[in-house]
């Protein structure tokens, strides 16, 4: 499948600072693709480029086959959703809705049409005649959706969609966006910087960092084999362990000795060379805690500790066990009815364990 | 807690001080009396004598038509040399905003000697062209102000959003920036139509024969006693009409 909005090897630098470098991406027709990344990665810079706010320095992007790179924004099948709205105060919602098609001067029965249309998918129709500063967050936001999809993009930006919105409208809008994208079945771009936005709102999602692309993948596949740790914390929290390779055992399992935790550990992953240094991460809520050693065998890692610190919060509960030289965090469900579950006090002796499966290598490096 | 009395007197004491000249005037131009020493009875007779005064109509027309035309012209010029100095940064810039707020700060007997002094140089003869000059270069500076506080609040995101709808540039500004503008501006323009009538200093450097305007008629007037309660009368009506040109500014502004 050729991409339908592909991003071909494209930079863009501010004076010295290289804001976006060498990216390359294929987004599919109709997908729900978001750039993540913390503020200054360039993903807003990119957003701007593809828009046509920004021209860059090296690189095409491409709509439907099409070499956008040199047109004007006016001129781009591409409708933007900005951070803050951006909603024109001296015009009507019915107005701002209408704009686009007034731009490209469509017959007046084509705009009531496409407007009311509007207006109606985003349940806006009895506020078209009021002004944005008369409507509430929620609502203006569907009015910059409105004002953009009116246009029938076939790229639709969204520029942190969310993050004017307080938590409980966030999650709300969560569900519209997702339910508008399935409607409406156009491409939807997304930028945000929270993991948790873009793992609820995309089919896939590009992790950024410092202008380059870290990873390409489903939010499932980021979330349980980052590429590298910089993927690993940015989605979700991890713990992270650095060792060499030792022995390699039967079935592709492999013991490595990590520096700082005694006993050796073992992995499932046969793509490790002996003697190879490499980073293991293991997510908080893949960790169990209990008091007495877990049954042994080979297959499960198990290490001695001292509970630290305890956090609450409700859902879940989150411990900082000493263990050697590390501090890991345990996250584990409260659950009334696991009869093996355990509540210990900080200060307690546990063991910490998980199974081999749980360990990811995010780095290898070629021993010395 | 105790009500201090001190704002209150305060307040009075600042609101006498501002009106009482006003009450004064007014009261007087309904004075029969000729010197408004004291009340000698009520009468229309000054403002009689005024509608008859030739001079003064033709001194108003004179002053409305600069008044208008340099108002419309700083407007225009003003706005744009807002959006030069809001959107552009260099040296260029740099000095094009002393040269704008040079006006504002400068003597107006100088402005008034050196407007003349390159009037007389370059051979234009005084007259209403160099008024209408003089009037412009003074009144740009406060459109240009009252614009650009305007620019500063403007959010120039909105002209993104127009040029990603499908606006070219030059549409943007016509559908989304000059609406936006247009209360700042207008309010610009009618600080410049009040400062444009009531020029005395400037204008007395720049006009020519026949072209008097109402503040130069109303001091030459002020020579003999015995048009005192003329001006009386006409400065009633100056008084009412700023008042309402007052509010409707108020209101233009309250609505930006």
């Amino acid at each position: 499948m050729g991409g339908f909005l592909v991003i071909d090897h494209v930079s863009k630098s501010f004076g010295s600072l290289r804001a976006v470098d060498d990216v390359c991406l294929e987004v599919g027709p109709g997908e729900a693709f978001s750039l993540l990344g913390p503020s200054g990665c360039g993903k807003t810079t990119l957003l701007r480029m593809i828009a046509g706010f920004e021209r860059p320095d090296s690189g095409r992007i491409l709509v439907a086959g099409q070499d956008i790179s040199h047109l004007p924004p006016e001129q781009r099948p591409v409708n933007t959703v900005f951070q803050n709205y951006a909603l024109f105060p001296h015009l009507s919602v019915w107005e701002n809705i209408a704009f686009g098609l007034r731009m490209s001067g469509r017959p007046r029965d084509e705009i009531r049409g496409g407007v009311d249309r509007m207006l109606e998918l985003v349940r806006l129709s009895e506020h078209a005649k009021k002004r944005p500063a008369q409507l509430s967050g929620g609502q203006k936001q569907r009015v910059a959706i409105a004002r953009a999809l009116v246009n029938r993009p076939q790229v639709l930006l969204l520029d942190e969609p969310l993050a004017a919105l307080d938590l409980k409208l966030r999650q709300h809008m969560l569900m519209e966006l997702n339910t508008l994208h399935e409607q409406v079945g156009t491409t939807f771009i997304y930028v945000t910087h929270d993991q948790g936005e873009a793992m609820s709102l995309s089919d896939r999602i590009a992790v950024m960092n410092a202008g380059k692309v870290e990873q390409v993948d489903g939010p499932e596949a980021l979330y349980e084999t980052p590429r590298s740790s910089f993927v690993a914390t940015f989605i979700g929290d991890a713990n992270f362990f650095t060792g060499t390779a030792v022995e390699h055992q039967h079935e592709g399992y492999v013991r490595v000795m990590v520096d700082g935790l005694g006993s050796p550990l073992v992995l499932s992953n046969g793509a490790v060379g002996s003697n190879q240094t490499l980073k293991l991460m293991v997510r908080p809520e893949k960790i169990s805690l209990t008091l007495n050693r877990p049954p042994s065998g080979e297959r499960v890692n198990a290490f001695p500790g001292t509970v630290e610190d305890i956090a609450y919060f409700g859902s879940h509960t989150r411990y900082r066990v000493r263990i050697g030289e590390h501090r890991v965090i345990a996250q584990l469900q409260r659950s009334r009815f696991s009869g093996g579950g355990i509540e210990p006090p900080r200060g307690a002796d546990v063991w910490m364990s998980f199974h081999p499966d749980e360990a990811r290598v995010v780095r290898l490096e070629d021993a010395a | 807690m105790r009500r201090s009395w001190f704002p209150a007197l305060l307040t009075a004491v600042v609101i006498a001080f501002l009106f009482a000249p006003l009450v004064v005037l007014v009261t007087n131009s309904f004075n029969a009396s000729r010197f408004g020493g004291e009340w000698e009875g009520f009468t229309w007779n000054w403002y009689e004598k005024l509608w008859a005064a030739d001079e003064v109509w033709e001194s108003v027309w004179v002053t409305l038509k600069i008044a208008l035309s340099a108002s419309l012209a700083s407007m225009a010029l003003g706005t744009l040399a807002a959006y030069a100095l809001h959107r552009f940064r260099s040296w260029l810039q740099s000095v094009h905003s002393v040269l704008i707020t040079l006006p504002l700060v400068m003597p107006d007997i100088l402005m008034g000697m050196s407007l003349l002094a390159l009037f007389i140089l370059s051979g234009i003869e005084t007259g209403l062209l160099t008024i209408w000059i003089a009037h412009v270069t003074f009144c740009l500076s406060f459109v240009t102000m009252v614009v650009l506080g305007r620019l500063q609040d403007f959010d120039f995101t909105l002209i993104d959003a127009a040029r990603d709808l499908g606006a070219t540039r030059k549409q943007a500004v016509i559908k989304v920036l000059l609406p936006l503008l247009l209360p700042g501006v207008l309010a610009g323009g009618l600080l410049a139509f009040t400062l444009s009538i009531d020029d005395y200093v400037i204008t007395f450097f720049v006009s020519g024969p026949g072209t008097t305007t109402l503040p130069l008629r109303v001091a030459s007037m002020m020579k003999t006693s015995r048009s005192l309660p003329v001006i009386n009368a006409l400065s009633t009506l100056l008084i009412a009409s700023t008042f309402l040109l007052a509010a409707l500014s108020f209101r233009l502004q309250r609505r930006a």
